[in-house]
């Protein structure tokens, strides 16, 4: 169970959040409200990555194929709440599609085709003008509506996208509590004898890609609406890449890594203005550092320390004679 | 007919260039564990050190062989030194994560450092084409042809016929026996690094003419390498020459006659069509699973 230091941390955060729009002005709420969707993808993307142990790079071209059913079909006139089921449905069964037969061999021929699936993906949506507006891209996608009330104006988007956020991060939690979600950490941490226990591999591995992609479908149809205007840019193996760092970055297979991440990777930029380019440059490098240094991310620093710490204790206590003789 | 002769020279050529990215990432996989995802950008420096060459004035030959010496020592021993030493133990996941957070690094620090546009790059056989029976043919193709042939081929004597060539072998076979055996498995490991950088810098002379430099153009070559090296086989070196001719070719065939939109999709088709039928890939030989 959730400790009351845990409980009383959450508590604080949402008060924080739901206080935000009061303080902030339109650019700062957009922002925010970015960070929320960016975060949801990048929770769906830390099953695939750091509870299932599968590297996927296709998480933005997912959330492009989110974003672009969602904005064809609202163009078509059909309603977001039919929209959004369908984009998030058809990421998971792309996540299927693309995962079966990588996930057949060996678990890293997953990163080379989702990098290639991404890569086909932007293809996709600047070849085929007719159906997604090619680099001119799709403008005016509207808002949702729900009983004649549109979530119209920056504060009203910002509460829906944060109730979606909270939503799917409790099914997420709930899903790893579950049977299932102790599979996926079983079969991280030793598949062979995952499978010897009776976990079948292959389909735990595909189901846990297939539920980050569909993850970041949802992060993908909220994308649109927030952003009134989507292009192939965004959706590009140079983003995919970026959302793999923000879990690794914040601390993969830790619940709350991803959402430090995507904070780091998004908002710090905008304070960090004057570094333009270099600032991605930096974060590349950083995460090198990060591997060699501290693999299980910045969420992982005291455990690190307390284990380095621990080993010195060890040393000291084996070798008496030593240390007395020092 | 000719047309079809054409695509298929060329793409042969091409498919060879992808040969030496896939080369290097192949001898780097078997002799160190080590998965580049960086391979694309390894491709990319080389190309952009040889442009800074030119800039100063140095004709094409001497900025090459500035760009393989800076190659050997920058993607070679510091890589292996400062990146993938340390990381030894951590797991090939760690060493992946890496290689990627380097690939953003890399490209980032080219993009900011010198440019975000594409730059036109001389190519070291010309821009003439003669005729031959009929067929238009370029001496850029041709002589893409026979240098990456005679890279691999030469490689692959190396390794099979000289006695280092063998001791890096026997160190991507099994480390334990060979450090049994006397061997100096830390050289070995060395020379792989050495030998992928020297790849990379000849990949990158043949194809940026083609390819134009530009911060990103790695994207593209390090997926196909990755590709033809597992379309080839993994644990072989000769699958890399035949996963790169088939791809350069097909994709070629593909762009002319199907669709010239999705050309670059037909790797990936290709990947996926190949780890279906035959997981170890065309000339693979199967792998036991180590628990």
């Amino acid at each position: 169970m959730m400790s009351k230091q845990h409980l009383a941390f959450l508590a604080l955060a949402l008060a924080a959040l739901l206080a935000a729009p009061a303080f902030l002005k339109t650019y700062g709420l957009y922002l925010l409200t970015l960070w929320l969707v960016y975060v949801i993808a990048a929770l769906g993307l830390n099953l695939t990555v750091g509870y299932a142990g599968l590297k996927s790079l296709c998480h933005a071209g997912f959330m492009g194929v989110g974003a672009y059913t969602v904005a064809i079909m609202m163009k078509a006139g059909f309603s977001f709440w039919l929209a959004s089921p369908l984009a998030i449905l058809l990421c998971f069964v792309l996540g299927l599609l693309i995962g079966f037969p990588a996930l057949r061999v060996q678990l890293h021929y997953l990163g080379f085709a989702t990098l290639g699936f991404n890569l086909l993906l932007v293809l996709f949506f600047r070849n085929e003008e007719w159906l997604t507006g090619g680099t001119f891209g799709i403008q005016n996608i509207k808002r949702p509506e729900l009983f004649g009330f549109a979530f119209d104006g920056n504060a009203p988007f910002f509460y829906f996208v944060l109730l979606i956020t909270v939503v799917a991060g409790v099914a997420l939690a709930l899903l790893l509590r579950s049977p299932w979600g102790r599979a996926f950490a079983a079969l991280r941490d030793n598949p062979i004898r995952a499978e010897s226990t009776g976990v079948n591999i292959t389909a735990y591995t595909l189901m846990s890609f297939a539920i980050g992609a569909a993850y970041a479908g949802i992060a993908g149809a909220l994308f649109a609406p927030l952003v009134n205007f989507i292009e192939p840019a965004p959706f590009g193996i140079a983003n995919s890449l970026l959302f793999l760092m923000m879990v690794v970055v914040g601390g993969s297979g830790r619940f709350y890594g991803p959402v430090l991440g995507a904070a780091i990777a998004l908002l710090l930029p905008e304070y960090l203005r004057f570094l333009k380019d270099w600032y991605l440059a930096v974060f590349g490098f950083a995460a090198v550092a990060m591997m060699i240094w501290l693999p299980g991310g910045l969420l992982s620093m005291r455990e690190t320390w307390l284990l380095a710490k621990s080993k010195r204790d060890a040393k000291r206590q084996a070798t008496p004679s030593g240390a007395e003789a020092a | 007919m000719t047309d079809f002769l054409q695509l298929l020279l060329s793409g042969v050529a091409t498919g060879a260039i992808y040969a030496m990215a896939a080369l290097g990432f192949t001898l780097l996989w078997q002799a160190a564990g080590t998965i580049n995802f960086a391979q694309g950008e390894f491709v990319m420096l080389p190309a952009f050190a040889m442009l800074i060459g030119l800039s100063f004035g140095l004709p094409l030959w001497a900025a090459f062989l500035v760009a393989v010496v800076l190659s050997v020592a920058v993607l070679g021993a510091v890589f292996k030194r400062w990146i993938v030493d340390p990381m030894r133990g951590s797991g090939v996941v760690a060493v992946v994560v890496a290689t990627l957070g380097l690939s953003i690094g890399l490209k980032s620090v080219v993009k900011a450092g010198y440019s975000a546009e594409p730059h036109p790059f001389p190519s070291v056989f010309g821009e003439e084409v003669f005729k031959l029976a009929g067929v238009t043919v370029s001496y850029a193709d041709v002589g893409a042809l026979l240098f990456a042939g005679l890279m691999v081929l030469g490689l692959q004597t190396f390794l099979n016929k000289t006695v280092t060539g063998r001791a890096m072998q026997a160190v991507a076979q099994n480390t334990f026996s060979a450090e049994a055996l006397g061997i100096n498995v830390k050289r070995m490991i060395f020379y792989t690094f050495a030998i992928n950088a020297i790849l990379v810098a000849v990949t990158a002379l043949l194809i940026t003419p083609t390819y134009l430099a530009k911060f990103d153009m790695g994207d593209n070559i390090g997926l196909k390498a990755f590709f033809a090296a597992i379309i080839g086989g993994f644990n072989n070196s000769r699958g890399a020459l035949l996963g790169g001719v088939i791809v350069g070719v097909l994709e070629n065939l593909a762009g002319a006659y199907l669709t010239p939109a999705y050309k670059d999709g037909v790797a990936l088709l290709l990947f996926l069509v190949v780890i279906l039928l035959k997981p170890d890939g065309l000339l693979g030989t199967p792998q036991e699973r180590k628990v």
